[in-house]
């Protein structure tokens, strides 16, 4: 390519035991949206940090506007015009939105004195802001907004520094589908003022129809490259893993009508104007669909115990129970895998063995004591049945990758006796083999007879793995679709309040 | 697949796979500084290893061992007790005066030493239970609530004493917990040992702190190290959400850790209460708390909390002694003690970020 704006030839990245990056090129031109994807260890985030000048490459060469670049560190790479959004927020929540824009290089006023020039930095932040149509006063505390404005924030700082390549490392994984559309309706706007944006995402839906072109890495290396016309669900989760996956939703099935658990008029705190009714029966997989904030998590916490309910009946196999912490509902077969799951799920520096055990550790004792033998043994044994790639169960949760981490929380109910399992986001910041994986484990559940609930804001996700889809709105159940009723309309229509389609604007 | 990310993993992996890592190696740093603190110290002065020496030496260090372990567990739940050095006062105090002042509400006499010495750890553990109450339900900083603690058990003590200095006098009435508290277990016969307070010449002999502190360090390896509750305040300690998630009662655990601490902090005071057997209120147990923080963090504990072990925990309350003999024996002035102190500790500390860093790059 000869008017490549940005351009990688050959890079090459070794870790002690690991080659990250082999021979990778990759270039972007300006004013084009590039997606680059593959699975969790591919190389993604590597290659990124190579042209955000985090690493140094050991082999290759990089070119600005065709011209060989050195990036020693990360001002190189801004200086040369690369902004990065990472995917973990870098912003300081306890300053105001236009001083996590100008941090580092907030205008300056009063000559010796440095004093910040407010006048100036929120001036230019409000420019920013109006350019990404972001409607947010620059001196409201970056704590008030949302993690799609906060994102949005991040953007506008890579503008402010008059980024001509955006770096946007999975923007979308922790954003409402609204959010996520407004997102990519922004990434455009930019492109055809003539940014250039990189786009990491795992949610290849969104890509057909957004991305010009795709890049694939698969283990370090190129696995190839789509056209616009190239570019579709099949193509790109082949190119990511080297192959066809035949079937990656299970088949749907129904339940065996026997109700297991049964929710009934549930308050919630977050909610407490409406009661939310629903039941799962066993060898089901109940889908709950809706905006984020939409109250899906807080019944979830509710039938849980870990925030329990102001009022309303949670009935487990036709008896009700009382659940006012998670020890009551853990003790009856009651389990949640949190959305969470590095804040809520697993401890990260704890090893895998001891997340594991930690629900039931008293299953555990030998003498009052704990047999770490025994620990030992159900631990392997659950690694090995849920495929946790470890090289031993001793290694520290933190350490795993995203998929594997999920599988250990899982691991963790399995190793009990589920009846029901609550999965809040299941398969979030996890790739595609994983997330296949993943939707095998559930689809085993429900066969063994769990009754399964899936919150999810991955439309793919709720359509492909539900046999039957709650959707909730506003802590109410606003609707609930059959298999023959299934479409993205539906869904959507339904998230934002029934029929009333403005009401998609309500929340942002 | 995704190989990458996994084969980074093995060093840690590998290493504790089913095998009980007796001394773990932040452990093995601080017990190489003990032992060349001691080296150092016997050299400089043999006095250092002379029985009286030694057995001063470890009448200290069980004393304040004793409560290091329970001003330990609390640092493991990412908590802290500043508290302690005034309850010493406040108890010592009490314990005097129930003991040599106090009537009511036994006609007969004083108070019974057993019941007295119940109580006071009783009232104790009752005020640790207080700070939980107050982390856990009012969700207030453990910072705060123990430095209120610090100030108000300081007043009462000097309120109920009105200032002036207590003590036991000859103690013959409670003879038994007097040599509880300072006796001296010694080698007698043949497989006889005696609870003696005045050891006669060349006999050795254990002092009963160290007794009792080497008694409370186990069974807190056990309930640390092997026990459930052990296991849960490492996991509440580094992760209170997701200890929760697991159903465990987080709230109960943390409580429970204070009232251990100060439970500890109650046996450990009756000791200090006995050694001086002269309790000014307005000074007893001055900085003591800083002790067991100190004697927490040199032995591997972080204030983040879910770190440290008892076997680290006891070397650091050693440690601190030892260094406090070694400005006597070296000669040094005195009131450079704390100086000498604060420094080792820093040192220590900065050592041992520098190791776990140069780790982590490998």
């Amino acid at each position: 390519m000869t008017n490549a704006l940005l351009e990688l030839i050959g890079i090459g990245k070794r870790f002690p035991g690991v080659v990250a990056l082999d021979k990778v090129s990759f270039a972007i031109s300006s004013g084009e949206i590039v997606a680059l994807i593959g699975e969790n260890g591919a190389g993604k985030s590597t290659l990124m940090k190579v042209i955000g000048g985090v690493y140094q490459p050991d082999d290759g060469e990089i070119r600005v506007d065709g011209k060989h670049v050195a990036f020693r560190n990360v001002s190189d790479s801004i200086a040369s015009g690369i902004g990065f959004v990472h995917q973990e927020l870098n912003n300081l929540d306890n300053i105001d939105v236009a001083g996590n824009v100008y941090l580092g290089r907030e205008p300056k006023s009063f000559g010796f004195l440095n004093i910040i020039d407010r006048g100036k930095m929120e001036r230019d932040t409000q420019a920013l802001l109006d350019r990404l149509g972001l409607n947010v006063s620059p001196s409201a505390p970056l704590s008030t907004l949302s993690i799609a404005q906060q994102q949005m924030v991040e953007i506008a700082k890579a503008l402010s520094l008059k980024a001509r390549v955006i770096i946007m490392d999975e923007p979308t994984s922790s954003l409402t589908l609204q959010e996520a559309q407004r997102l990519i309706e922004v990434s455009k706007e930019l492109r055809d003022s003539g940014v250039s944006i990189i786009y990491i995402s795992h949610r290849l839906g969104e890509l057909p129809g957004f991305a010009d072109r795709i890049v694939a890495l698969r283990d370090g290396q190129n696995a190839g490259t789509l056209t616009t016309e190239e570019i579709t669900h099949d193509n790109m989760v082949k190119l990511m893993i080297g192959r066809d996956i035949e079937q990656f939703f299970a088949e749907q099935q129904d339940g065996t009508g026997e109700k297991r658990l049964q929710v009934k008029d549930l308050q919630t705190a977050r909610y407490p104007q409406h009661k939310v009714s629903f039941d799962v029966a066993a060898g089901e997989i109940v889908g709950m669909a809706g905006l984020v904030g939409a109250g899906r998590t807080e019944v979830s916490e509710a039938v849980f115990g870990v925030r329990p309910a102001l009022s309303g009946d949670i009935i487990l196999d036709g008896t009700p129970i009382t659940v006012s912490k998670a020890d009551d509902a853990i003790k009856r077969g009651l389990y949640l895998v949190p959305e969470d799951r590095r804040h809520n799920g697993l401890i990260l520096e704890m090893t895998i063995r001891e997340n594991i055990t930690l629900p039931e550790i008293k299953r555990f004792l030998t003498g009052g004591l704990i047999n770490m033998q025994k620990e030992l043994d159900v631990s392997r044994e659950y690694c090995g049945k849920l495929a946790v790639r470890t090289p031993s169960t001793e290694a520290f949760a933190g350490n795993l990758s995203g998929g594997n981490q999920q599988k250990v929380v899982l691991a963790k109910w399995f190793a009990l006796a589920p009846k029901v399992i609550i999965f809040d986001e299941p398969t979030r910041g996890v790739d595609v083999g994983a997330k296949a994986e993943i939707y095998t484990l559930m689809r085993g559940l429900a066969k063994n007879g769990v009754a399964v609930l899936m919150i999810s804001s991955d439309m793919e996700e709720v359509l492909g793995v539900s046999d039957r889809i709650l959707v909730m709105h506003e802590g109410q159940i606003s609707g609930q679709l059959g298999r023959e009723e299934y479409s993205e309309e539906a869904v959507m229509r339904l998230a934002v309040g029934g029929g009333n389609s403005n009401g998609a604007s309500r929340r942002n | 697949m995704a190989q990458a990310a996994e084969i980074k993993l093995e060093p840690q992996g590998r290493k504790t796979d089913g095998v009980i890592a007796f001394f773990k190696k932040k452990e093995i740093g601080i017990f190489l500084l003990l032992a060349l603190v001691c080296i150092a110290t016997g050299i400089k002065n043999p006095n250092f290893w002379s029985v009286v020496n030694l057995q001063d030496e470890a009448r200290l260090i069980g004393m304040f061992g004793i409560f290091s372990v329970g001003v330990g567990l609390v640092i493991i739940t990412s908590g802290i007790d500043l508290s302690l050095g005034s309850l010493f006062a406040l108890e010592g105090i009490l314990l005097a005066m129930a003991l040599t002042e106090h009537h009511w509400p036994f006609s007969a006499g004083y108070w019974p030493w057993p019941v007295a010495a119940v109580a006071v750890i009783a009232l104790c553990a009752f005020l640790g239970w207080i700070h939980g109450i107050l982390v856990t339900r009012a969700n207030l900083q453990p910072f705060i609530v123990t430095l209120c603690g610090l100030l108000i058990y300081r007043g009462l003590a000097r309120f109920i004493a009105t200032d002036s200095t207590k003590g036991f006098g000859d103690a013959t009435q409670f003879g038994l917990l007097n040599r509880l508290a300072t006796g001296t277990v010694c080698h007698t016969g043949p497989f006889r040992f005696e609870l003696l307070t005045n050891v006669p010449e060349g006999m050795a002999g254990v002092p009963m702190p160290f007794v009792l502190f080497v008694i409370t360090a186990i069974i807190f390896w056990v309930v640390l190290h092997r026990s459930v509750y052990g296991r849960y305040l490492y996991a509440v300690g580094r992760n209170e959400d997701a200890a929760r998630y697991s159903g465990i009662n987080t709230k109960r655990v943390i409580t429970s850790a204070y009232v251990i601490c100060s439970g500890l902090a109650g046996v450990s005071g009756i000791l200090f209460a006995f050694y001086t057997n002269s309790i000014s209120p307005s000074t007893h147990g001055n900085f003591y708390e800083l002790f067991g923080i100190a004697a927490a963090v040199l032995g591997g504990c972080s204030l983040r909390g879910g770190e440290g072990s008892i076997i680290g925990i006891c070397i650091g309350a050693a440690l601190l002694q030892v260094l406090q003999n070694l400005v006597n024996l070296l000669g040094i002035d005195s009131s450079l003690n704390f100086a000498v102190m604060g420094t080792v500790i820093l040192l220590g500390v900065l050592a041992d970020q520098l190791v776990a860093k140069s780790k982590k790059k490998e």
